[in-house]
């Protein structure tokens, strides 16, 4: 399996090549933050086939099929239907100069994807892509990709992070990964999947409970919890060698989050006889003891910058989020509306937490300027919502929440809390979801 | 034939056993083992005699042996419960656990699991860590009235192991538990 994996990457190493098309530009059109955000509607007219095969007809279809769907997962853009399209670029020319852009403007596309396919030799596919914007007649970005078959997911996908960066300044989630819990046969373990909940794989095989997996940065390393040798222990797993290390002090061992871009950790730790979190290396040895008070001291997230700690505290006598500096070991409340506020979650620009608040019975995800501290209810009225984690890019949120049937799904929703919707049919309860940063379209770029 | 020969070890371990429980056993089993060996040892007497006495005898040891299985399943299954987000030991909870002393003191060499559970509602993480500090206050009162902390060790299970999956308050009172378990 991993081997395949490995393969698969050295192929595309090999023989999946991009250009560039020039253009200029230097404008951020679409703002992800804003709770206004209007998703814009993107044409994307049938690929034109370059020699007129056949086989390029079918690889078109496959490919628009991938960009669109890639596309309208995002909170921002949405393919219109193609009934109410005037022009067929596949026919009449997918280039700039070949383009009336009043066919697009005329029918409400805010931007316009066209895109040829070639098929150079048997399994060698090129794709000419060009994103434009119709109502200033402008190419924002175009690109030529060359791949096998099987890359054309892959290739797609990374036009669609170009298009996400010319559009937001951030290349999205096209690449990443989502690793949750899910129960196979009876028990937990950890599955991963693409953003998109394609792709599913199955990363641990305990037969037990299998808990909280966290990604490295560079997306080699999953840590998480599982009770394999009998009780909660830190498994530290690398997912392209058979290495790694087991952080199994006496007491639980549990909670990790990576450092951004270091081979470190945080976690909760009880072998004190009290819980408290520590910053431990890959290897599972502790460097140093964070936080020091009596009572429940549990999940710890990194902010983006590494420099400080989100964490669950019952120090106050009720769960509630606080805020530990690293280096000085200051440590500030974040929340102070309700009884339970737990499971922090800092978004990549580091200016928010969500987290989850329980009021009532009703599990419910909000989210806190950490300046402000003015608490947003992001779900309501729709089960229990839990394990808020943010997409890479900042603009969405995956979540657990039991709104189908009363049993567990992985959901995901606009950073806004707008477009909540389930991510993946699988069966088996899904729980605790988390985003890699890491991002497969953009390596080696 | 094999299988005949461990049968037979099997039933000699079994027999044994029962000697063994019945030896172990409070005063008024200890003089009916006494009778078992007179039994025994008169030889010579009725044997169909004999084999009511011992057919007895092994009754009641059973009917012994069985009460102190029952006495062990109550001491696993009655369970410490906790108010919501909690880990104080309420009167009740207190109560209980001196009964749990009673039976730990009887069974001196019986060690013990104490599991520490939680209610559905908070996250998982934040649970588990509830369900530790539940296993551990009880550990910690039982080391009070006096059982060798050796002797117990903690582990919790959070949310993971609900005893009853409703979503009532009843369901939930009685998934917040510290559950006992004899090794």
């Amino acid at each position: 399996m991993m081997k395949k994996i490995i393969l698969q990457g050295f192929y595309c190493f090999l023989f999946m090549v991009c250009f560039e098309i020039p253009v200029c530009n230097g404008v951020t059109y679409i703002n992800i933050g804003s709770p206004l955000l209007k998703k814009a509607p993107v044409a994307v007219p049938d690929f034109k086939a370059l020699s007129g095969s056949a086989e390029e007809v079918k690889h078109g279809k496959t490919a628009v099929q991938i960009l669109s769907e890639a596309l309208n997962f995002t909170g921002y853009l949405k393919t219109m239907d193609p009934v109410a399209f005037l022009a067929n670029p596949a026919q009449s020319g997918i280039q700039l100069s070949e383009i009336n852009f009043r066919d697009w403007k005329g029918i409400g596309a805010d931007y316009l994807i066209t895109g040829g396919v070639l098929s150079e030799s048997p399994g060698n596919i090129k794709f000419e892509l060009r994103f434009f914007d119709s109502i200033n007649s402008k190419l924002l970005v175009g690109k030529v990709y060359t791949g096998s078959e099987s890359q054309i997911r892959k290739m797609m996908h990374m036009f669609c992070s170009e298009i996400a960066f010319i559009l937001t300044g951030k290349y999205g989630v096209f690449g990443t990964e989502i690793a949750f819990v899910s129960t196979v046969d009876g028990n937990k373990e950890i599955i991963t999947c693409d953003f998109d909940g394609q792709n599913i794989k199955q990363i641990t095989f305990h037969k037990s409970i299998t808990l909280s997996p966290s990604w490295s940065s560079d997306g080699k390393w999953l840590a998480y919890v599982s009770y394999a040798k009998g009780k909660p222990d830190i498994y530290i797993k690398n997912l392209q060698e058979n290495r790694g290390a087991i952080v199994d002090f006496k007491g639980m061992n549990i909670s990790p989050d990576w450092m951004p871009g270091q081979q470190k950790l945080a976690a909760a730790l009880s072998f004190s006889g009290d819980q408290e979190i520590y910053l431990l290396t890959i290897n599972g040895e502790v460097i140093k003891r964070l936080t020091d008070s009596l009572g429940i001291d549990v999940s710890p997230k990194f902010s983006p910058d590494g420099q400080k700690i989100a964490f669950t505290s019952k120090r106050a006598g009720t769960p509630q989020i606080f805020i530990q500096d690293i280096d000085s070991g200051s440590v500030k409340r974040l929340t102070f509306n309700g009884l339970n506020n737990t499971s922090p979650a800092w978004s990549p620009d580091g200016k928010k937490i969500a987290y989850v608040g329980i009021e009532k019975n009703n599990i419910d995800i909000f989210v806190m300027s950490i300046d402000s501290g003015v608490p947003v209810q992001l779900t309501a009225d729709s089960g229990d919502n839990e394990d808020p984690v943010w997409s890479p890019d900042g603009s969405m949120l995956a979540f657990t929440s039991t709104r189908e049937g009363g049993v567990p799904r992985i959901f995901v929703m606009n950073a806004s809390g707008t477009d909540q919707r389930r991510l993946l049919n699988m069966s088996g309860k899904q729980t605790q979801p988390d985003w890699s940063i890491s991002d497969s379209t953009r390596e080696g770029m | 034939m094999k299988r005949k020969i461990w049968l037979n070890v099997l039933l000699a371990v079994l027999v044994a056993g029962l000697f063994f429980t019945v030896s172990c056993a409070k005063k008024e089993v200890v003089s009916d083992a006494g009778t078992v060996k007179q039994a025994s040892a008169a030889k010579s007497a009725d044997d169909a005699d004999a084999k009511a006495k011992a057919d007895a005898a092994a009754k009641e040891a059973a009917a012994a042996a069985a009460k102190l299985a029952a006495a062990k399943k109550a001491f696993e299954n009655e369970d410490v419960h906790f108010d919501y987000d909690s880990s104080d030991l309420t009167a009740a909870a207190k109560t209980l656990l001196k009964d749990k002393v009673a039976w730990l003191t009887a069974n001196a060499s019986a060690g013990v699991n104490i599991e520490g559970h939680c209610d559905e509602r908070g996250t998982t993480e934040y649970n588990l860590a509830l369900g530790e500090r539940r296993a551990t206050a009880v550990k910690a009162y039982l080391v009070d009235l006096g059982i060798a902390a050796a002797r117990m060790n903690t582990i919790s299970f959070g949310e993971e192991k609900p005893m009853d999956k409703g979503k009532t308050e009843l369901a939930y009172a009685m998934n917040r538990r510290a559950h006992f378990v004899v090794k």
